[in-house]
């Protein structure tokens, strides 16, 4: 298939659009630019016809694999369908068209909806206060990490270090390093969870907080959270709950129950906004009620039956977003809690957890299970028992490609090797499963019989194995014209 | 590939070469197995000082980024510059000109933690 880039389709002169005459007197640009600052050549833009471009851009578009046009098993991801109607909720024009600096008066319906989502999202995760500013999960991370020290801080105590088990996802470490502290990691058990001993040395009176996803990154619910919440509490610290797996625990079980004190929440994983490419994301953060004093300001407060931004806060941290974070994910957010209930959220998580198990029950005796426990919404298997023919993960994610699935999570979590991530989500009906699995005994039957057809895939993508290595060793990051 | 019976070896696949009050370290051939391609390798300074035991050095794959772990405390004396144009001489070469760097040991006790080429061997052995 020939893929060629846009400048390679250019030819000179060729137009896809011709400009109206200007209505305004026309002025030559260097009257208007002082010459330091006008570049010496023209740009190199694509020169092309409008059905080039047309046919070049839907062309790529075809190409692509999004959640609209196959399974997306991709672990910790929640590659979830996102039901068409909350897009037709963002674009109302009273969410849609309104200015950030218009009024409170006029803003109200928006406001609103801000208040409401934060009460939604508190009742869900039991907290008492909620920030909408954070535009992702990191930047959640980074915002409770904030608040804590804020926190600490008003208490008199500089405290340093940020415990962030093995099993975490990368983004717990890095927030920590972003935000000014040390990392200390503790093991996991063999049951998968936080190991206790390891814990009890790591925490002292240095410790800001314990950062922790539970159910973790195997997908397993630690079932000894409440006694580790007593051992960080126990020492001053305080405990951060990574949602990013809050698709198992939806109406369940709450962080706040659990002894979390700072909680983030992705919108665009749990709450079916669109992600990845299709983003821009959200990541709200809740907390319980001695922390709501350091929230990001504004927050929204309400007074004589009318809603308004709340500038005075002096405890804040301050702001964590310009205006007040990604409204529209917001709003398709609000459009699912509202669609489904409290019922139908926790109707979520339990069809999550149904389908991982379901799918983990049918691999299990082919592909190696590296944790043998009753899983949340996604679980892990490595590709130990295919070894012996020469095959590692990667293989068996690059020739599920050839099969239309976008491969499940691979290479993570570090503390499983040659792992692989598997999240089929709620939205999936019993026959994609059952087609996925069938395809999965279909590749390990191939690596027996032909494992260098998997060695070597994929062979029906438009482009075969790419060389990762020498792209990350000597990245060629400028399209140069060939002569 | 076989481990060279003259080194001494920690459960975290780095191996250690005893010269005088000298260490050389570096990782084994089986860690570079299991990191798969080696992309960009972090160095500590050198005159820098470590712990038995600290992160001393950033090995990154394709695959994820591992830490690299003093056998031995001491200072740096010498890190492997050729890692920085040539990433892959850890695959290439993980026992030879793919070391990492040189410490002047602090406290040559810290060898009697490390384990012999047998009991590495049995390590990862077990570890299959």
């Amino acid at each position: 298939m020939d893929r060629k880039l846009i400048f390679e389709i250019s030819r000179p002169g060729r137009r896809g659009a011709t400009l109206p005459a200007a209505d305004v007197p026309v002025c030559e640009v260097e009257k208007l630019i002082p010459p330091e600052y006008l570049r010496e050549e023209a740009p190199n833009l694509p020169e092309v016809s409008e059905i080039d471009a047309v046919r070049h851009f839907t062309g790529l578009s075809a190409l692509n694999h999004g959640v609209d046009t196959g399974f997306y098993p991709l672990g910790s991801c929640t590659m979830k369908y996102n039901p068409k109607v909350n897009e037709d909720m963002a674009r109302l024009p009273g969410f849609a068209s309104i200015h950030p600096y218009q009024p409170a008066e006029l803003t109200q319906g928006a406001l609103e909806l801000m208040w409401l989502t934060e009460q939604y999202l508190a009742e869900i995760a039991g907290m008492a206060g909620v920030t909408l500013q954070p535009a992702a999960g990191a930047h959640g991370e980074l915002t409770g990490l904030l608040i804590i020290r804020a926190y600490h801080k008003s208490r008199g105590e500089n405290r340093t270090r940020v415990i962030v088990p093995d099993s975490a996802h990368g983004t717990n470490p890095a927030t920590a390093a972003v935000g000014g502290f040390e990392i200390v990691q503790v093991k996991s058990d063999e049951r998968g969870g936080v190991d206790l001993e390891s814990l009890r040395s790591a925490m002292d009176e240095n410790v800001a907080a314990l950062m922790l996803t539970n159910p973790n990154t195997l997908g397993l619910f630690d079932e000894n959270i409440v006694e580790i919440a007593d051992i960080v509490h126990k020492k001053g610290g305080l405990l951060y709950y990574d949602g990013a797996n809050a698709n198992a625990i939806m109406g369940i079980a709450r962080p706040g129950d659990m002894g979390f004190d700072v909680v983030h929440f992705n919108l665009h994983k749990t709450f079916s906004t669109p992600h990845g490419g299709g983003g821009p994301g959200s990541g709200p953060v809740g907390v319980k009620d001695f922390l709501t004093r350091f929230l990001p300001k504004p927050v929204i407060g309400q007074k004589n039956g009318m809603y308004f931004l709340d500038h005075d806060r002096p405890d804040s941290i301050g702001k964590m977003h310009s205006f007040y974070g990604n409204f529209g994910v917001v709003v398709k957010a609000y459009t699912y809690i509202r669609a489904l209930g409290g019922e139908g959220l926790r109707a979520v998580s339990e069809h999550a957890v149904l389908n991982a198990n379901y799918l983990m029950a049918r691999l299990r005796e082919t592909f190696n299970l590296a944790f043998d426990r009753v899983c949340k919404h996604e679980f892990v298997l490595n590709s130990k028992n295919q070894k012996s023919f020469g095959i590692h993960t990667l293989d068996i994610a690059k020739r599920l490609l050839d099969y239309g699935y976008h491969p499940p999570t691979i290479y993570f979590p570090l503390i499983v090797e040659e792992a692989m991530m598997i999240e089929p989500t709620e939205t999936e009906s019993k026959e994609v499963l059952d087609g996925f699995v069938e395809t999965m005994l279909k590749i390990a039957e191939e690596i027996e019989k032909d494992a260098e057809r998997v060695k070597t895939a994929p062979h029906n993508t438009v482009v075969g194995r790419l060389d990762e290595t020498l792209a990350a060793r000597q990245p060629v990051l400028k399209f140069k014209p060939s002569e | 590939m076989e481990n060279p019976k003259d080194l001494k070896y920690t459960k975290d696949h780095e191996w250690v070469r005893v010269e005088g009050t000298k260490a050389v370290i570096g990782v084994t051939d089986t860690a570079q197995s299991l990191m798969g391609d080696v992309v960009f390798v972090e160095l500590p300074e050198p005159g820098s000082e470590y712990g038995a035991g600290d992160a001393a050095a950033n090995i990154e794959s394709v695959k994820a980024v591992s830490e690299v772990f003093m056998p031995v405390g001491g200072k740096i004396i010498e890190v492997n510059m050729e890692l920085e144009d040539s990433p892959d001489l850890i695959n290439k070469d993980a026992f030879g000109e793919g070391w990492i760097l040189v410490v002047e040991m602090s406290d040559p006790g810290d060898l009697d933690n490390l384990l012999s080429v047998e009991e590495y061997g049995k390590l990862i052995a077990e570890g299959e």
